[in-house]
């Protein structure tokens, strides 16, 4: 959907000019809340605008606002107003600013929580004045008096926000010598979470979470006072398709996946860009891997895509990428029996093989799991055989938040490039007779496993060549003649276009196993000795030549998808 | 500068001034009190503090006070240390001290004994102690696993009983 969008000129946003430090900035006089609606800009807004953080816990800008950490308390003033209800001046005609005293005095100003005030014209803000200074350290020695200290053994030590405050915020030693209290520990909240009460700050972000936006009010706070305790309803557990995002969002080491609980340091990882591959939706995520092992997938903030969030299922599904009967040998077998070869071996035999095979008898199974550019250099090779192509569909549930039905993470490039119909599988049945009559005689099975798709082991048995990559052992890489083994996208670069027709890439994390090998480098061997066209040698290289030849991509390079992605005209 | 070098005279060219010197020396040490030791069947006793191999320690409850927070695996200078923590499995036999390590390497080949481990220690854990000449067949043998570390390095029960503490409030509490 090419539309042509007329420019609209913008609307004039009204601003407030208010002073950060004494440091004057416009602000806007509305932004939008967490659901998307314009709301008075807040003082912590401002600051942020003004590149000043304002230490916080409670607020999230993807939730609603709650207000009951008070860590964003802040000092501000306002201009003085006289009975005429104008604002005093002092001598010099500057207006005189009414600060917030402490102790308080309940007649002038106070420190605000900055979360959840709004901005007012010429207030001002002090992020470090000494009266902020004194309200952060005493919330801060407020939120430490019942604090396990459990660092050692917490798995958010690291990227604690209770730990970094207090280091920068807080106090150097405790005064308090009374019995902290004891809450329960080790509570098993629902399948995927772990809960410690003494951790918690009760910031309430994982209440809100679930219930504004996870849509399952599951989890409240009990007790009272210093015995607050989150817990879920009684005899409920907590279990929604959503439910490890509440572990991001839990500031302190309170809640905690049992996935990732106690596994690896997170200040030893290392930290990758990529997407999650388990639907249509491509949610961006940050892989956190270490030693070529991959720990957790967390999801990265993309407003267009997954906001801030992604699906238990998708973070949990990456594991089989680690399975220890992957492929990992370039295999190819014949009347005499099972070779393992080495990929240069491979290649040639591969490309003298395909080169008897004639036009018209090939077919070839392309995989919806594949990257642009790995469908891009396929559609070469079937345009070389004419051969007949499809993918193979996905199909599971959508629900209302982010996951879709369509269960492949590139359903949208393998039809634009081609390679299939929007009706993905509708030519598998031709394929079938085809090889049945003995009119196709050459199959590429290329990422999917050929028997999945309703051709039978039997039927593969009848061609003359069968050419199958993949990354775990299936059915047809069984029979096949020539095993390829090819890479996860954990461990290769590449792009998909999500359902909504948005192009995003993803980085490589870890190394492959074996001899595995990223599938666009073979295929682009494969190109290059079948065709002799001119494919170029990077990644990059043949995104962009990719998107050269098609209207859909057209104008985009690989430099221009960036870390969060584009549109494309899908 | 330049040193103008005196040619020797008859005296200093017989050398036996300069033999008879030398044999002075050699014979005092022989008749006098010996300060040389039959290493390696003769050790030193080291001093208190000494900083030799590091090893774990047990509280006196036969419990591992590692906990494997692994900030002495991120502290160590050469990466001597490798730990490989426990996974999901709550254990209860542990209570309130969770997390012991499942593994617990220390590569005494790249060990330099620089005591950033013990310091760095939050569980006082990990101690160098007096062994500071270790020796082995192979690299895989001076790579000492968790078993060996605990086998050499015993108890050793600090001042703060933290987790003890810790539960005895906590029992204390629930009574109630
Ligand atoms: S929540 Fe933060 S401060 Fe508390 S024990 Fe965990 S890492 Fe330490
Ligand atoms: S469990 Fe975490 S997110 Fe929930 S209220 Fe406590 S500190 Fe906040
Ligand atoms: S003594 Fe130093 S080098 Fe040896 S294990 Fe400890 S930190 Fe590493
Ligand atoms: S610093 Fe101490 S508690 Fe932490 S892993 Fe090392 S020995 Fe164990
Ligand atoms: S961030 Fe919690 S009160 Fe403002």
């Amino acid at each position: 959907m090419a539309s042509e969008t007329t420019q609209v000129e913008p609307k004039p946003v009204e601003t407030i000019t208010v002073k950060v430090n004494g440091v004057s900035v416009e602000v806007p006089k509305t932004t939008p809340d967490w659901q998307g609606n314009p709301v008075p800009t807040t003082i912590l807004q401002a600051c942020q605008q003004a590149s000043k953080e304002i230490p916080h816990y409670c607020y999230h800008p993807k939730l609603p606002v709650a207000g009951n950490c008070r860590m964003c308390l802040v000092e501000v003033g306002m201009p003085a107003m006289g009975r005429d209800r104008k604002p005093v001046l002092n001598e010099d005609g500057t207006p005189v600013i009414q600060k917030g005293v402490l102790p308080y005095d309940p007649s002038l100003p106070r420190g605000a929580i900055a979360c959840a005030t709004p901005v007012a014209p010429n207030m001002e803000i002090y992020t470090d004045s000494d009266n902020t200074k004194m309200m952060r350290e005493a919330v801060l020695e407020s939120l430490l008096i019942n604090h396990p200290l459990d660092c050692p053994i917490c798995d958010q030590a690291g990227e604690c926000k209770l730990q970094e405050y207090s280091v920068e915020h807080g106090q150097a030693t405790s005064r308090f010598v009374e019995t902290k209290v004891s809450k329960p520990k080790q509570v098993d909240l629902g399948p995927r979470i772990m809960l410690d009460d003494e951790r918690c700050i009760l910031c309430t972000r994982c209440i809100r979470f679930s219930r504004d936006v996870a849509g399952d009010d599951a989890l409240g706070i009990v007790n009272r006072g210093s015995y607050n305790t989150i817990a879920a309803y009684p005899g409920e557990r907590f279990d929604n398709n959503y439910t490890l995002n509440t572990v991001d969002l839990c500031p302190v080491g309170a809640l905690t996946s049992k996935d990732f609980r106690f596994q690896m340091r997170v200040w030893f990882m290392k930290e990758t860009k990529s997407l999650c591959t388990s639907c249509a939706t491509g949610c961006n995520i940050t892989v956190g891997s270490r030693e070529n092992k991959v720990y957790r997938y967390e999801p990265r903030d993309n407003d267009a895509v997954n906001a801030s969030w992604m699906c238990d299922h998708g973070r949990l599904n990456y594991k089989w990428a680690q399975r220890e009967d992957r492929l990992k040998d370039c295999l190819i077998r014949d009347e005499k029996g099972t070779q393992k070869v080495t990929w240069a071996t491979l290649s040639k035999a591969l490309i003298e093989r395909l080169n008897q095979a004639e036009k018209g008898s090939v077919a070839i199974i392309a995989s919806a799991r594949a990257t642009v550019e790995e469908l891009f250099l396929i559609k070469q090779l079937a345009d070389h055989f004419q051969a007949i192509t499809d993918c193979v569909a996905r199909q599971g549930e959508a629900d209302r938040l982010l996951v879709q039905a369509d269960k492949n993470p590139n359903s949208q490039g393998a039809t634009a490039l081609g390679l299939c119909f929007s009706e993905m599988g509708i030519q598998i049945p031709s394929i079938e007779q085809g090889i049945a009559s003995g009119k196709i005689k050459t199959l590429l099975c290329l990422g999917e496993d050929a028997t999945k798709a309703g051709l039978d082991v039997s039927l593969l048995k009848q061609l003359e060549c069968l050419v199958a990559s993949d990354i775990l052992p299936n059915p047809t890489v069984e029979v096949a003649h020539f095993v390829l083994p090819s890479c996860s996208h954990l461990e290769k670069r590449g792009s998909f276009i999500n359902g909504k027709g948005r192009i995003q890439k993803f980085m490589q994390a870890v190394q492959p196993s074996g001899d595995a090998r990223a599938d666009w480098e073979w295929l682009r061997e494969l190109v290059v000795g079948l065709t002799g066209k001119p494919i170029a040698d990077t990644l990059p290289g043949v995104f962009n030549q990719c998107s050269q030849q098609y209207e859909a991509l057209s104008g985009i390079t690989w430099q221009d998808i960036g870390d969060l992605g584009v549109e494309t005209k899908i | 500068m330049i040193i103008k070098r005196t040619p020797l005279n008859w005296l200093e060219r017989l050398y036996i001034p300069s033999l008879i010197n030398g044999f002075k020396v050699t014979l005092s040490h022989f008749f006098g009190k010996k300060v040389t030791m039959q290493y390696p069947e003769e050790k030193w006793t080291v001093p208190e503090g000494y900083r030799g191999a590091p090893y774990l320690v047990q509280d006196s409850k036969d419990r591992t006070k590692c906990v494997s927070c692994q900030l002495c695996e991120f502290v160590c200078p050469p990466k001597a240390i490798r730990i490989t923590p426990p996974g999901p499995e709550v254990n209860l036999e542990r209570g309130n001290i969770e997390k012991e390590p499942a593994e617990f390497e220390i590569n005494m080949l790249r060990c330099i004994f620089c005591g950033y481990c013990q310091e760095v220690c939050p569980e006082e854990a990990i101690f160098l102690q007096e062994d500071y000449s270790l020796t082995g067949q192979s690299r895989e043998e001076m790579i000492y696993d968790k078993k060996k570390l605990l086998e050499l390095g015993g108890v050793r029960d600090s001042k703060v009983k933290k987790w003890d503490k810790k539960a005895a409030d906590a029992a204390a509490q629930s009574a109630h």
